[in-house]
């Protein structure tokens, strides 16, 4: 076990405790003890040029988007807009049109199944997943399986939690005409091999979706070195709001993608006979949009443009691997996923306790985590667990909240020694 | 520490890992299934009912929480010989008692309320009532089982 200084970043060049204060949740105590957060994988708590964004919109710049021509909508959408201008910038992708707002990542997996799969893959086609999905890149393809017939197949992973490379490549085939994989597996942590992934895809002639959700927060993706069709990502784990999000798509697919739900804002002109669909991103876009929350996750996008991300993924990565390394030493403690690149997140169960309990005691002691099956049941059940605790870090998180949370662990054995 | 420790009282920690009345039942002609999707609890409650409504025999089987677990095996010591009418007004109490609801009309046998007392530690979380409560509704579905065709309205 280390001894050094837990307190502060070990990285030259990379102040986290400067970067704490601009998350004002961070001050506050759970149960009389500082809030240790370690719940960033299911959301991440939002920095304070987010908040005051929020506040800007709806104090001084609030009106819909699209139809006025008065200077409030013309501002709002104005500010909105630009938000795709910065996805552009921060995924360096070739477009700002190849960004459809979404409220999550699951939003941007239900599209592309019902849109681009129902459009154009038929009966027998194969929809490649891996073991390690999450429900949302699991449950579309089911739902799309029960409408037209198409076949979903699933790459095994080995006892690490890693995916089998081996058998990955043995199912690809002709047939497979979209693979769907997660960057990073919300459950374990793994770092799926998405560059090796996609290659693969695309040299049996399938299209390749990225489920950033976990990724996008943890490494800074260049679209168009990656040169996967869709990637879809969740604002809200990106430190902006909820209810935001985007789905990527390459231009050409997007454009030839019918809508798939029908409203205002995405239309060019409307009869009772026929409807002429906007172009992209508004065909995808029906109705009025999460104005404010959009704009925010565009603060978030300049807030995180500023930081060095180089120091950011390896400040994250010691804090990963210094908790790792505490929890790998408490007797009775077992770490599932222990996969060789791994991204935020430390999955575990306890000898005797179950992971809920574990969930209890531990924010008594202020340390939240998240305990269950963390909307992957068929992860759970191939570790044979019900569920398990996982600490899952954001760039804010500290070795100090590694070392409250071995406490804490410490402290559920006490309990139920 | 002292709220944990109300939650986490040894009656309940003794149950959690030594459960009585686990397993299935052989004899069982009653049973139901009960899941908190939440938190992954699972619990199968086997009833031996007799004609006149008597709880004969009562097992549990299942995985989950210390207070769900504990919850189960304390019921099944509890609700065993007792007629239906009473394992009901038992629960209602009880469910009363864990959630902070208006106690129901009726009366039960004070003893019995005082070895459920361990659980009432769930009333400071929120979060872990339904872990609670989740063996009873699955008791109460067990035995609502057999009435199921002729209740259909």
């Amino acid at each position: 076990m280390s001894t050094q200084s837990s307190s502060a970043s070990v990285l030259p060049n990379f102040d986290v405790e400067a970067l704490r204060r601009d998350f004002p949740i961070l001050a506050r105590e759970i149960n009389g003890k500082p809030l240790v957060f370690l719940d960033s994988a299911a959301s991440a708590q939002k920095p304070r040029v987010v908040l005051e964004s929020l506040r800007k919109t709806y104090e001084e710049e609030y009106a819909n988007v699209h139809r006025g021509v008065y200077w409030l909508s013309a501002t709002a959408t104005k500010n909105y807009e630009n938000v795709r201008k910065k996805l552009k910038v921060f995924f360096n992708a070739k477009d700002e049109r190849e960004f459809v707002f979404t409220k999550g990542t699951t939003e941007g997996i239900n599209l592309v199944a019902q849109s681009w799969g129902r459009a154009f893959l038929k009966a027998g086609d194969e929809v490649l997943i891996t073991a390690l999905e999450h429900h949302s890149n699991i449950v579309p393809w089911q739902m799309l399986r029960d409408q037209i017939g198409i076949k979903l197949v699933v790459a095994p992973i080995n006892a690490q939690g890693e995916l089998i490379w081996d058998e990955f490549q043995k199912l690809l085939s002709p047939r497979t005409k979209l693979v769907s994989v997660a960057q990073v597996s919300n459950a374990l942590g793994t770092i799926l091999p998405i560059d090796r992934i996609i290659k693969a895809g695309h040299a049996v002639g399938a299209k390749v979706l990225i489920d950033a959700a976990q990724g996008a927060p943890h490494m800074r993706a260049d679209l168009q070195a990656l040169d996967c069709d869709f990637y879809a990502f969740s604002g809200h784990k990106l430190y902006g709001p909820t209810g935001t999000g985007a789905l990527w798509g390459k231009k050409a697919l997007l454009d030839a993608m019918p809508p798939w739900q029908g409203g205002g804002d995405m239309i060019k002109s409307v009869t009772f006979e026929k409807t002429d669909y906007a172009d992209v991103p508004a065909k995808f876009e029906a109705g009025t949009p999460n104005i404010a929350d959009v704009i925010a996750m565009g603060a978030a996008l300049d807030w995180l443009s500023a930081l060095p991300w180089d120091a950011i993924e390896a400040h994250e990565a010691d804090v990963l691997a210094y908790g790792t390394g505490l929890l790998r030493a408490i007797p009775g403690l077992r770490l599932i996923g222990d996969a060789k690149e791994k991204a935020s997140v430390i999955s575990f169960v306890l000898e005797g306790v179950h992971p809920h309990d574990i969930g209890t005691i531990l924010d008594q002691e202020g340390v939240s985590v998240r305990a269950g099956n963390h909307c992957a049941e068929p992860v759970m059940e191939f570790f044979g667990v019900p569920g398990t605790a996982r600490a899952s870090i954001g760039m804010y998180s500290t070795r100090a909240d590694m070392d409250a949370l071995a406490a804490a662990i410490r402290k559920v054995q006490e309990i139920f020694a | 520490m002292s709220d944990l420790r109300d939650l986490y009282q040894e009656v309940i920690l003794d149950h959690s890992k030594k459960p009585r009345n686990f397993g299935p039942l052989d004899h069982a002609n009653h049973e139901a299934k009960g899941h908190n999707p939440l938190c992954g609890d699972r619990v199968t409650v086997f009833l031996d009912l007799a004609a006149d409504g008597t709880v004969k025999d009562v097992h549990f089987q299942g995985s989950g929480c210390a207070i769900s677990m504990a919850s189960a095996s304390l019921m099944t010591e509890l609700v065993k010989g007792k007629t239906e009418a009473e394992a009901r007004a038992l629960f209602g109490k009880f469910h009363a008692l864990v959630t902070g609801e208006e106690q129901p009309a009726g009366d039960v046998d004070g003893d019995d309320m005082d070895r459920l007392e361990p659980l009432t530690g769930v009333r400071e979380f929120p979060m872990r009532v339904k872990c609670a409560t989740l063996p009873w509704h699955t008791f109460i579905a067990a035995l609502d089982e057999k009435r199921a065709p002729v209740v259909t309205e």
